[in-house]
């Protein structure tokens, strides 16, 4: 089988849309619990169901993931790096589900509604347990501070790839294909 | 790959590449220690709050961060169906729906002296069957006496007691007091009051503005007081033991069921929704919106109010916040309370099970 150059478009409107909300999840995140103005409520408003859409977008493109085929990385890449590269994205991958699943068993075991929009609640996925919400409350606090130390990470190394290697990884992911930067490569 | 990023950097423009992958996540990064208030020492949020509880009450692990000096009750809720006309909450159809109370005293003191005059408040959590709960907490006051979060503050640490002479520092409060002319006027009404006997025959005001909103999506602004139906007497002439308010709630229970009517003041045009520091003066029309049942009392140790916060956020579909600035700072701050406090080891309260229960020990 010849390589795949890169992510089908599906997979590539998933990344870009889910690196948006996620990224917009952690800044909403951070400055409403350090917030005691009137935005603190309309954003935990839009946190909540945002979260529960991130969670539901990551199943699908976990799922989508294991059904097609990925590009691998180039051989220029040292196997190490390789590998934390790959390592790297199973964190994104576990935290992007992690992270909402999390949020939502915090405020079951806190004995909160878990409010999505106009009085509808989710059900709780944990039975109440006060000390159980302390923990995963701080929980959803250091992961969500582990997942921003990923997320730049993967950014610096995916600019490095587009601006400085120019090996073609970048654009197995980019939205607008570009046929001259490929030829570039190597 | 050192060799290929060595000859990238060796062509025009370069470093410049390499700034801008630099440049970018580093952005990012500041821009997240912006939002998290890092750099903005200054700037007021639940954490403050947790500190100046600190500072005017000492460290009580466990124990809620205001309102300390607890206990738990139960009962249920009865709504007036009329209310449907202003509000589509599920609890106002006529169906019962199981209520967690809490009565206590204002403070982060777990261990205060119960007297007359300390602010008593009553916490709520209505429970309908299928869904749309409601949660308050409502006190004996007539308004609060700040309009904003910054303003309570400042007013909690210029009021409490010194912690060196135990006694609050007048120049502090007088210096606090020409500053806010609006705490002054709002101190006035609170402190003329008229005191009843306990929490038994005593009144609890919402003080904050919240928005019902009925099936066809008509807003009306509305503040709320429970309505003791037990007739209210004066606060005793002499002294009673540090938890004689507790204690008489418990006896009181305990001899029958209490009543409280939910009774909605509907805003008139013009009324200051937005500032909980005024009243809502003139006349004002009144609906009793349903009646509520206490039934028993139990201790905060073990008791089914510990492991929850009122978060006065916490409304069904219906009943909305409005432009109070208040309840949002509550739910902030109530949040942080709660999960500080879920996370400590607890003392026993003041009111043990033993307390409430004498038999049973
Ligand atoms: C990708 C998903 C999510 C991300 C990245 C995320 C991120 C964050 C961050 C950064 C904070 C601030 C933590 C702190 O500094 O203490 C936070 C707080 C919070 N999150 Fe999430 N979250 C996600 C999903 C959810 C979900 C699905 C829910 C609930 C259904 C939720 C509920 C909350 C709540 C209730 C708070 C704290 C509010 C408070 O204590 O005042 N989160 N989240
Ligand atoms: C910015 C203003 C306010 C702050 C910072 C504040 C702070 C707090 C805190 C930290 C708690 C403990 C929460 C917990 O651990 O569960 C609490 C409880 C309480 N507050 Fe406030 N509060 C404010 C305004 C008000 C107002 C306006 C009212 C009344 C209308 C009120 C009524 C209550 C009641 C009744 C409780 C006790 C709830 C219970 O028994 O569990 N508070 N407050």
């Amino acid at each position: 089988m010849p390589p795949v150059p890169r992510f089908p478009l599906f997979a590539r409107l998933l990344h870009w849309l889910m690196a948006a909300m996620i990224l917009t999840m952690l800044f909403i995140g951070i400055f409403m619990v350090t917030s005691v103005g009137p935005a603190y409520q309309r954003l935990v408003d839009i946190h909540r169901p945002l979260g529960i859409c991130i969670l539901l977008l990551a199943v699908i493109r976990l799922l989508n993931r294991f059904m097609m085929r990925a590009p691998s990385l180039p051989d220029t890449l040292p196997l190490p790096l390789q590998r934390i590269a790959h390592a790297s994205h199973i964190v994104l991958y576990t935290l992007m589900i992690g992270m909402p699943l999390i949020g939502w068993a915090m405020l079951s075991a806190g004995d909160y509604p878990v409010t999505m929009w106009n009085g509808i609640a989710l059900p709780p996925i944990l039975p109440h347990d006060p000390v159980l919400f302390a923990f995963l409350r701080g929980l959803h606090t250091w992961l969500a501070f582990a997942l921003f130390a990923t997320i730049l990470a993967h950014l610096s190394a995916a600019l490095l790839h587009g601006l400085i290697l120019r090996d073609g990884v970048w654009q197995t992911m980019a939205l607008r294909w570009n046929p001259a930067k490929r030829r570039d490569a190597g | 790959m050192m060799e290929l990023i060595r000859k990238r950097l060796a062509e025009p423009g370069g470093w410049l590449r390499l700034a801008v992958v630099a440049t970018v996540p580093a952005a990012l990064g500041a821009a997240f220690v912006f939002a998290a208030g890092w750099l903005s020492p200054g700037r007021l949020t639940p954490a403050t709050f947790m500190h100046t509880f600190l500072v005017t009450s000492g460290a009580q692990p466990g124990f809620r961060r205001n309102h300390a000096k607890g206990v738990c009750v139960t009962g249920w809720f009865d709504g007036n169906v009329e209310t449907a006309s202003f509000s589509r909450a599920a609890l106002f159809t006529s169906m019962r729906s199981p209520v967690v109370g809490r009565f206590a005293l204002a403070g982060g003191m777990p261990y205060q002296d119960d007297t007359p005059g300390t602010v008593r408040s009553l916490a709520l959590r209505i429970m309908p069957a299928h869904g749309g709960e409601w949660r308050m907490g409502i006190n004996d006051i007539p308004v609060f006496p700040a309009p904003d979060a910054a303003t309570f503050n400042a007013l909690l640490l210029a009021s409490w007691p010194d912690s060196r002479t135990g006694k609050p520092d007048p120049t502090r409060m007088a210096a606090f007091l020409v500053q806010h002319p609006e705490t002054k006027r709002a101190l006035a009404l609170i402190s003329s009051r008229r005191l009843t006997s306990g929490f038994a025959d005593d009144t609890y005001n919402s003080l904050d503005s919240f928005t019902f909103v009925n099936a066809q999506g008509i807003a009306t602004p509305v503040r709320w007081a429970m309505v003791p139906e037990q007739k209210d007497h004066p606060p005793a002439p002499q002294e009673k033991g540090p938890d004689y308010l507790f204690n008489d709630l418990i006896t009181a229970i305990g001899q029958g069921a209490l009543h409280w009517h939910l009774i909605v003041t509907l805003g008139n045009p013009g009324d200051p929704t937005a500032d909980p520091a005024l009243p809502w003066s003139g006349p004002h029309r009144q609906l009793d919106a349903g009646t509520l049942t206490l039934t028993a009392a139990q201790s905060e140790d073990g008791g089914p109010c510990t492991g929850i916060t009122y978060d006065p956020l916490v409304l069904p579909d219906g009943i909305a916040p409005s432009d109070d600035p208040i309840p949002a700072a509550r739910s902030a701050v109530y949040s942080r309370s709660f999960t500080l406090r879920s996370g400590e080891i607890k003392p026993a309260s003041a009111i043990t099970p033993a307390d409430v229960n004498p038999g049973a020990q």
